[in-house]
């Protein structure tokens, strides 16, 4: 509980820093309806060839933004000199962890509430059901867990910006191959029975992300 | 695992730190009695971060073995920081945030009690109270690490590392700075400190030591030392004789 207590206490510290500059949503959400516009654009069809092609575009426009958030996650602690001043706290290393990476979802699942809504109205589809709900709350947390992890390992090299999305695609490619197969499904009007499958897998992720991520964090953020 | 109740506020048991191959600290036995003020000096490289560091237990030691009022720092990490203070040039606070809220940020990290009275009572000890509600970014240099003393101080330590804390600060503001050190009604306060100044380190300490290449090159205490013979032993230990020091 005390870890826990804690950890909120670091997201919410990111959350006001962020209603101060609106960096990481402003970039994030500018870059994601830009995507979303594009593909608008580039892509036109029978409502059934949108509802096959909607999935893909979904999660490449949240996966590309989701890296766009989590490099900033670390990089303000390293800026302002403070990562050092987190880590004389008396809190383990797996609470600085869980801190960072409760802040980073808080924003994505922003960004995702709002540009959710557009894309339907852009391509003409369904995104207001549960299945979706829940395979995006999935995914993202997903996501973010492992996300976080590479977000610290990445902070500290020159290239940051590009490191992470290298380290971080091969990693977390499952979980959006499933994210994208039951979207798919979800839109398709499919029943939760077959899309649970898919949710299944997706949440198996989330474990085991989270739990490597939790022990592994000490080491990576410690020289 | 709490080592012997031997009274001692820092033990230090053949402390070693590699970076690569690098010895950073080589070797490094000391102890500091509660209430007591060790002055650390030495070059640029000597191990006077890196020390400062470990006792932090924000770094590992590669070697060796390091106790605060009894915790092991590599099984009692979590007690160690809670007793701990630390001011160095770097001010451990977030720019976006006000000066308020990053001691409301690091009250709630450190458990402290009655946080509110506690956030105004450190802000007056470093006469900052008119700009407690500004943005830090909007403050300036000295005025910022007036505020990483009160961060410092928000949890009562009783151990206080100081890693060239003077930095960026005025003579007024030094004087602040160990006034405020002292006067924050924790009894047998143990002080580490590091400067360049030997002149304003012999005069605050009880214990001084040398350090160069890793290593203890003098260890002494300050009683009975004057300027001439601590500068004197800095360019003997050193090798650089006085022109390092200010």
């Amino acid at each position: 509980m005390k870890t826990l207590n804690k950890a909120l206490v670091i997201a919410w510290k990111d959350i006001l820093s962020e209603t101060r500059t609106k960096e990481i949503i402003s970039s994030v959400l500018v870059f994601s309806i830009l995507v979303i516009v594009i593909f608008n654009f580039a892509f036109s069809g029978s409502q059934q060839t949108m509802i096959s092609l909607a999935p893909g575009i979904l999660w490449v426009t949240f996966a590309f933004a989701g890296v766009l958030s989590l490099n900033r996650a670390f990089i303000q602690e390293k800026d302002d000199d403070c990562l050092e001043g987190l880590m004389m706290c008396p809190v383990g290393r797996e609470t600085i962890y869980l801190g960072k990476m409760l802040g980073s979802l808080f924003f994505m699942l922003f960004v995702e509430a709002i540009v959710l809504p557009v894309f339907a109205l852009l391509f003409n589809v369904n995104v207001i059901s549960l299945p979706l709900i829940a395979i995006t709350v999935l995914t993202t947390l997903g996501f973010v867990t492992i996300g976080t992890l590479f977000s610290a390992l990445a902070v500290n090299t020159k290239a940051r910006e590009m490191v992470l999305p290298i380290l971080f695609f091969p990693i977390v490619a499952p979980i959006i191959i499933s994210a994208v197969s039951a979207s798919g499904m979800a839109l398709g009007g499919e029943s939760w029975g077959s899309i649970s499958s898919w949710l299944g897998v997706i949440a198996a992720f989330d474990v085991i992300f989270l739990v490597v991520s939790y022990f592994v964090f000490s080491f990576v953020i410690e020289e | 695992m709490k080592a012997a109740a031997n009274g001692l506020a820092i033990e230090v048991k053949n402390l070693t730190k590699f970076f690569d191959n690098h010895p950073a600290l080589d070797g490094i036995d000391l102890t500091v009695e509660p209430g007591k003020t060790l002055a650390i000096f030495g070059p640029n490289g000597a191990g006077k971060t890196t020390l400062i560091k470990i006792l932090a237990s924000i770094m590992k030691p590669s070697a060796g073995e390091v106790f605060i009022n009894g915790f092991d720092i590599k099984h009692n990490a979590e007690d160690v920081r809670s007793q701990i203070g630390v001011v160095s040039h770097q001010t451990f606070l977030y720019s976006n945030l006000t000066a308020y809220e990053n001691l409301l940020f690091y009250s709630r990290m450190y458990d402290v009690a009655d946080f509110k009275q506690r956030i105004y009572q450190v802000v007056s000890m470093v006469g900052m109270q008119l700009r407690m509600h500004d943005r830090i970014s909007t403050l300036s240099r000295g005025m910022q690490q007036r505020l990483s003393i009160a961060r410092c101080l928000i949890h009562k330590p009783s151990i206080i590392l100081l890693d060239e804390p003077e930095t960026g600060l005025d003579q007024q503001a030094i004087s602040m700075l160990w006034g405020a050190l002292k006067e924050d009604g924790v009894k047998k306060r143990t002080i580490v400190f590091t400067s360049h100044s030997l002149e304003r380190g012999l005069n605050a300490c009880d214990k001084l030591i040398i350090l160069n290449k890793g290593k203890i090159a003098h260890l002494q205490p300050s009683k009975g030392l004057d300027l001439a013979g601590l500068e004197k032993a800095y360019g003997i230990c050193t090798g650089a004789g006085n022109e390092n020091a200010e």
